[in-house]
C-alpha cells in the first residue's frame, strides 16, 4: 500500500494533467504538482538510495528541507543537473528524471552491500582506514569512495544556457512569503516603502498553502500585493545569502518549470542592498529519531499535512503518527478529516491536553501515550512497526504503511545568522531563536520562534528496550549520519560541536543539516552531559540552498569572463594570423607564423630579421604613466633605486622599483621630456600596481610634493623597430628629429612628428639592437604601423611577437620582473647592483637592502646556464641541483627562471636563480628531470654581444 | 558586500569601487637609515591584528582615487569612522 491521490480538494489543476518519467517509467501528475507529490500521488515511495550505505529511501520533507529525494534532471545534451530536491521540482510535460547513487537500478542496488557492512563504515571510517599508504589515497581510495558514496552526476558537456544578473536597492526586503512576511508586505504596502517581497516557492503563501481555511485570505491578500504599485513580488526566487550592510543575494528560476526553454535567461541572480530586511523563513519539523526512522514512508508529520491539503495526496492508507509535539496530534486530525484512516498516535509523552485526547477519541482514533516506535518494518516501504511503552514492556505491532514523525520546531535561522545576528536559546523549542541583530533586520512568523508551536518534548531519541549501539537511528539522512556514530565521536574524545560536525559529517550534506542539526546537538550534548548551549552550534554558511555555478557566474563566461585589453595594432595582427597569448589582461601577438611554419620555426625566423635586417613588435602594452610637476624629479628619486635629479631632459634613464622590504617589484625605462615632466614606462603586467604604489606614497607620505601622476598606458600607441636597418627604415618618415648616432644618442628621447603624427620617439633597446620605440596616439597606431611595414618592406621588416621578444632579451641578459625575478629577489641578487644609486640618501626599499638576511652569503643570484648538450633547452621552473646523486628529498639550490632555443648562438640558453650564484661560474650544475638528469654550466647572464656593440646599428 | 563611506567623495558606495590597502597610521620613518635592523623590521612586518577596533586604510580606487583612513571592527565589520589621510587617529 502506499500513498494515492483524493478525490478531491488540493491546489493542483485537475483540468491540467502533465505526463512525465521517472527512471524511465511514465506517470501522470497535475500542473501545480511537485515530482514530489506527482509521483506520491502514483504510489511511488522509494525516491532515492543514501549517500553511505545505499538504504532506499522515500520523501521526508515536502519542501526545500527535503534530505533524501536527491533527483537529477536531463533536458538536453548540457542540461543535466544532479541533486535537485524532488519537493522543489515543478512538473512540466515531458520532464525526465532520475533518481541517484544506485547500480544497476533502484530497486535493486548492489552498493546496499554498505548497509550489511554497516558495523565496519563508523564514523571517521575514512580517515581511520586509508590513511596508508600515503600514495595509495589519489589513486586507489577516493575515486572508489567517491564512486560508491555519492550524489548525482556533474555534467560533462557545456552548459548551453545562459543566465541573467541584476542589482536592485529596496526600502524594504522580506524573504518568505508565507502569513507573516504577507502581513508585513501588506503592511508596508500602505507606505512609501520601495518593498521587495520573495519566495522560493512557485506559488507565494509557504504555510498558508497547506491550511485551506487561509486560502481566501491568502488570495484576497496577494490580490493587494500585485495592486500596490510599491511592492515587487518574485517567486521561484530563493535568498541564499545574507551579507554585510543588508545585501542579499537571490536566484529567480525563470525556466526550469516550464515545458519550454526559450530563448531567455535560465536563472537571474539577484543582488539586492535593503535599507531593512524582514526575515520570515518560517520553521522546519525535525524527525525524531529511532531505529528504522528512514524506510520510505516514514516522514515528517507537516510535510504528510502539505501533501495532504496543497496537493491532495496522502501519504498512505493506514498512517501512524509519532508524536513528541501537538502539532503531531493536529496533523492526525487533519487526515482523519479529510478520509484517511489513522492507525494510531503513538506519543512519546505520558500526558497531554485532555483536549487533544478528547479530538482523538471524536475521531475514533486510537493513542498509545507514553509509547515510542522501535522498530519500523519493511525495506523500500513501511510494512509495519513495533511500538513499546517507554519502560519497554508492551511491546507490540502496528500495522500501517506510513509513519508520520512530529519531533518539533527548528525556526530557521539561517540568513538571520549569515548576517551574524545572535542566538539564544529557547529550552521550550530545543532551538535557537533570534536574539540581538546586527544588521537593520527583524524575524518575524515562525522563524522568529514567537510562533504557537503548541508544546511538547524536546527529546534527543527515543527510548528504546534495545541496545542503542546496534540500531541505527538516522539523524542526518543525506549524509547517513546515525545517533550512534555521534556518540562514538563523544566516546573518542571530541567535545566541540564543530568536530563533532567534521568528524560525523552531520550536517555537512548538501541541505546543511536543516532537519538534523538540532537532533545532532541534543545527542552530543546528552552524550557530552553538557547543555546543549555549552555544546554550541555550528555555523550557518550561504548558500541556504544549493544554486547553479551557472547563476552566479551570470554573464561573466566564455568571451565575457574577463575583459581582453586590445592594443590598437591588434587588428592587423589577427588578420596578418598571429597566434596570441595573454600577458595581464592583455592580449599579445606571441609569433607570425607564415605557412608551414611551426612556433619554434617562426620564433627563428623572427629573431633572425631582428639581428640581420629589422623586426617590428607592438609595445603597446607596456605601463605608462605621466609624471608632471615641479617636484617630479625629486619623487622619483626617492620612488626608484636610481638616481633621477641630474638626468638631462631628452634623456632616458632603465628605473628599478623596490618594494620597502628590498625586494624589485617593477622596472622600465623612462625619459624626462622637461624639467617638471616625464615619461614613465613600466611592465605590461605591474602598471596599475605601480601606479596604486606611488599614488599611496604621494597622497600619504609626502603629501607635500608638487606632483601629479596620470595613467596614459591607452593614449599612446607603441612600436618598436629593432635591428640594424631600423633607422633607415624610420629616417624618410620622421620630421623634426634629428636621427644620427650623435644627435640621438642610445638611451635618448626626441618628440617631434612621423607621417605628420606628434610623437615621443624613444632610440632604447630591449633587444640589443639598435632599436627605437616609436610613441603615438593611440588612434593613429595601426596606420602608422601599416605605412613602416609598407616602406621596410623593402628592407625585409619581420613582424616579432612576445616568443621572439623573450629570446632576443634573454640573449642579452635582461631581466622580466615576475619572470626572473619572484618577489624574493633583490637588485643584487639579480645583478643589477649597477641601477643602485650609491649616493642617494634614501629610496624605497633602500633601509632594507642593509637588512643581515639581504647581505648574507649564500643568496640566490641570477645566472646564465648553458647546457653541455647545446640541443637541449631546459625548462622554465626545473630545479636544480648540485648533486644528482643524492638521496631524495634532494637539496635543490635554485631553479631555471628563463630557458629558450637562441637563434643567433646555435643552441638553448637559460637564466636561473641559484644560490651563490656568482661564485659558481663554469661549475656544472644539474636538473634532474623524468626519466633523465640535464647537466649544465653556470655561465653569465649576457649570451649575445657582451660588449653591447650592435647597439649603434 | 560592505557599504563605505568615503570622506573625500562624502557619500556611501559599495565595496567593489575600494581596495583595501592595510593599516592605518604607519608613517615611513623619515631617516630609514637612523633605524636599527630590528626597528625597521618592525615598520615592515608588525602589524596590530587586533579582534576589534582596527584603523585601517583604504583607497577610493574606482572612484576619487583618494586612500583614506577608516575604524573597521574586525568582528562585525562595522565601519565606525572613515577619515581624510592626515588627520589624527580616531
Amino acid at each position: 500500500m502506499s500513498g494515492f491521490r483524493l478525490d478531491r480538494g488540493g491546489r493542483v489543476d485537475r483540468t491540467r494533467p502533465i505526463g512525465f518519467s521517472f527512471d524511465g517509467a511514465t506517470y501522470r501528475g497535475f500542473a501545480g504538482d511537485t515530482l514530489a507529490s506527482a509521483l506520491l500521488a502514483n504510489g511511488v515511495m522509494l525516491f532515492g538510495r543514501s549517500f553511505k550505505y545505499h538504504r532506499p529511501r522515500g520523501l521526508l520533507g515536502a519542501g526545500s528541507e527535503e534530505p533524501n529525494a536527491l533527483i537529477s534532471v536531463s533536458r538536453g545534451p548540457g542540461r543535466h543537473t544532479p541533486n535537485q530536491r524532488a519537493t522543489a521540482i515543478e512538473i512540466y510535460e515531458g520532464l525526465t528524471a532520475t533518481s541517484q547513487n544506485r547500480w544497476p537500478s533502484l530497486k535493486t542496488d548492489l552498493g546496499a552491500i554498505n548497509d550489511r557492512l554497516g558495523m565496519f563504515l563508523p564514523a571517521g571510517f575514512y580517515n581511520k582506514t586509508f590513511m596508508w599508504p600515503r600514495s595509495f589515497w589519489d589513486k586507489l581510495y577516493e575515486p572508489l569512495i567517491r564512486r560508491a558514496a555519492g550524489l548525482g552526476e556533474a555534467p560533462s558537456e557545456e552548459d548551453p544556457d545562459h543566465y541573467g544578473a541584476t542589482y536592485a536597492h529596496c526600502d524594504l526586503l522580506i524573504v518568505g512569503a508565507g502569513p507573516a512576511g504577507i502581513d508585513a508586505a501588506l503592511e508596508a504596502s500602505g507606505t512609501a516603502k520601495r518593498v521587495i517581497l520573495i519566495d522560493e516557492q512557485d506559488e507565494p503563501g509557504g504555510g498558508a498553502l497547506d491550511d485551506p481555511a487561509l486560502w481566501s485570505w491568502l488570495s484576497e491578500s496577494l490580490k493587494d500585493l500585485a495592486a500596490a504599485p510599491n511592492v515587487t513580488m518574485l517567486s521561484r526566487t530563493t535568498a541564499f545569502g545574507y551579507y554585510h550592510d543588508n545585501f542579499i543575494g537571490a536566484v529567480e528560476r525563470l525556466t526550469d518549470h516550464s515545458a519550454e526553454i526559450g530563448s531567455g535567461p535560465r536563472e537571474k541572480l539577484w543582488r539586492i542592498r535593503a535599507a531593512e530586511v524582514i526575515l520570515a523563513q518560517g520553521a522546519i519539523e525535525r524527525p525524531l529519531v529511532f531505529a528504522g526512522n528512514d524506510v520510505p514512508g516514514v516522514m515528517l508529520a507537516s510535510a504528510a499535512r502539505t501533501y495532504l491539503h496543497r496537493y491532495a495526496v496522502a501519504v498512505g492508507r493506514s498512517v501512524a503518527v509519532m508524536a513528541a509535539q501537538d502539532s503531531g496530534w493536529r496533523d492526525a486530525f487533519a487526515h482523519a478529516r479529510a478520509g484517511v484512516n489513522i492507525a494510531a498516535i503513538v506519543e512519546v509523552r505520558e500526558t497531554v491536553t485532555p483536549a487533544l485526547l478528547d479530538e482523538a477519541q471524536a475521531l475514533g482514533i486510537a493513542v498509545q501515550l507514553g509509547h515510542s516506535v522501535i522498530e519500523v518494518h519493511g525495506r523500500h516501504a513501511v510494512k509495519d512497526v513495533t511500538t513499546a511503552r517507554n519502560d519497554g514492556t508492551a511491546v507490540n505491532r502496528l500495522t500501517c504503511d506510513a509513519l508520520l514523525m512530529a519531533g518539533g520546531w527548528t525556526p530557521s535561522v539561517h540568513l538571520w545568522s549569515h548576517s551574524k545576528g545572535t542566538l539564544a536559546w529557547d529550552e521550550a523549542l530545543g532551538a535557537y531563536v533570534p536574539d540581538r541583530a546586527n544588521e537593520n533586520v527583524r524575524c518575524v512568523g515562525a522563524c522568529s520562534g514567537t510562533w504557537n508551536f503548541g508544546s511538547g518534548m524536546v527529546i534527543d531519541r527515543l527510548p528504546t528496550p534495545r541496545n542503542q549501539a546496534k540500531i541505527k537511528a538516522f539523524v542526518d539522512f543525506q549524509n547517513d549520519v546515525t545517533a550512534k556514530d555521534i556518540d562514538l565521536a563523544v566516546r573518542e574524545g571530541f567535545k566541540s560541536i564543530e568536530h563533532i560536525k567534521r568528524y560525523t559529517t552531520t550536517g555537512m550534506a548538501t541541505d546543511q543539516g536543516k532537519t538534523s542539526n538540532l537532533n545532532g546537538l541534543q545527542i552530543a550534548s546528552k552524550a557530552l552531559g553538557r547543555h546543549a548551549t555549552e555544546v554550541g552550534l555550528t555555523t550557518f554558511r550561504p548558500p541556504y540552498t544549493p544554486q547553479t555555478f551557472g547563476a552566479l557566474a551570470g554573464h561573466a563566461q566564455g568571451a565575457l569572463f574577463q575583459p581582453i585589453r586590445k592594443t590598437p595594432i591588434d587588428g592587423w595582427a589577427e588578420e596578418n594570423g598571429a597566434v596570441f597569448e595573454l600577458v595581464a589582461q592583455w592580449r599579445r601577438a606571441r609569433y607570425f607564423p607564415q605557412a608551414g611554419e611551426d612556433m619554434h620555426a617562426a620564433v627563428n625566423r623572427e629573431c633572425r630579421a631582428v639581428r640581420s635586417a629589422v623586426g617590428i613588435f607592438d609595445a603597446s602594452t607596456l605601463g605608462k604613466i605621466e609624471v608632471v610637476g615641479p617636484d617630479a624629479a625629486e619623487f622619483l628619486n626617492r620612488m626608484y633605486t636610481n638616481p633621477w635629479k641630474a638626468l638631462e631632459p631628452g634623456r632616458c634613464r632603465y628605473g628599478l622599483l623596490l618594494r620597502e622590504d628590498g625586494f624589485i617589484t617593477d622596472d622600465g625605462v623612462s625619459a624626462r621630456l622637461a624639467r617638471d615632466r616625464f615619461h614613465l614606462t613600466t611592465t605590461t603586467g605591474g602598471a596599475a600596481r605601480v601606479l596604486n604604489m606611488m599614488e599611496d606614497y604621494l597622497q600619504t607620505e609626502w603629501p607635500e610634493l608638487d606632483v601629479w601622476l596620470t595613467s596614459t598606458t591607452e593614449q599612446w600607441a607603441v612600436i618598436a623597430l629593432q635591428g640594424p636597418l631600423a633607422r633607415q627604415v624610420l629616417e624618410p618618415l620622421v620630421e623634426g628629429i634629428d636621427l644620427s648616432p650623435e644627435a640621438f644618442p642610445h638611451m635618448a628621447i626626441r618628440e617631434g612628428t612621423i607621417c605628420g603624427v606628434p610623437t615621443r620617439l624613444f632610440r632604447v633597446s630591449f633587444t640589443g639592437e639598435l632599436g627605437f620605440e616609436i610613441n603615438v596616439p593611440a588612434a593613429y597606431g595601426r596606420a602608422l604601423w601599416e605605412r613602416l611595414m609598407d616602406v621596410g618592406a623593402a628592407f625585409g621588416i619581420t613582424p616579432y611577437g612576445t616568443e621572439a621578444m623573450h629570446v632576443l632579451r634573454a640573449e642579452k641578459g635582461f631581466v622580466i620582473v615576475g619572470q626572473d625575478t619572484d618577489g624574493t629577489v633583490t637588485p643584487d641578487d639579480a645583478g643589477l647592483d649597477w641601477a643602485v644609486g650609491k649616493k642617494k640618501s634614501d629610496f624605497v626599499g633602500k633601509r632594507s637592502l642593509s637588512r643581515p638576511d639581504i647581505v648574507a652569503e649564500g643568496r640566490k643570484q641570477l645566472v646564465g646556464l648553458l647546457t653541455d648538450d647545446p640541443a637541449v633547452v631546459l625548462e622554465e621552473g626545473a630545479q636544480i641541483v648540485a648533486d644528482p646523486d643524492q638521496p631524495i628529498p634532494m637539496t635543490m639550490i635554485g631553479h631555471v627562471t628563463s630557458a629558450y632555443w637562441s637563434e643567433a648562438l646555435g643552441r638553448s640558453i637559460a637564466l636561473a636563480l641559484v644560490a651563490g650564484g656568482r661564485q659558481r661560474m663554469g661549475e656544472v650544475l644539474y636538473v634532474p628531470m623524468p626519466g633523465t638528469v640535464i647537466s649544465t654550466k653556470v655561465s653569465g647572464t649576457v649570451f649575445y654581444d657582451p660588449e653591447g656593440a650592435r647597439l649603434n646599428g | 558586500m560592505l557599504l563605505i563611506h568615503c570622506p573625500y567623495c562624502d557619500e556611501q558606495r559599495a565595496e567593489i569601487e575600494f581596495a583595501y590597502a592595510g593599516e592605518a597610521h604607519i608613517a615611513r620613518p623619515p631617516d630609514p637609515s637612523a633605524l636599527s635592523d630590528e626597528d625597521w623590521s618592525r615598520y615592515l612586518f608588525i602589524r596590530s591584528n587586533p579582534r576589534g577596533r582596527h584603523h585601517e586604510r583604504w583607497r577610493h580606487i574606482h572612484g576619487c582615487g583618494r586612500f583614506f583612513n577608516a575604524v573597521r571592527d574586525t568582528v562585525t565589520d562595522t565601519f565606525e569612522a572613515t577619515y581624510k589621510a592626515g588627520e589624527p587617529r580616531r
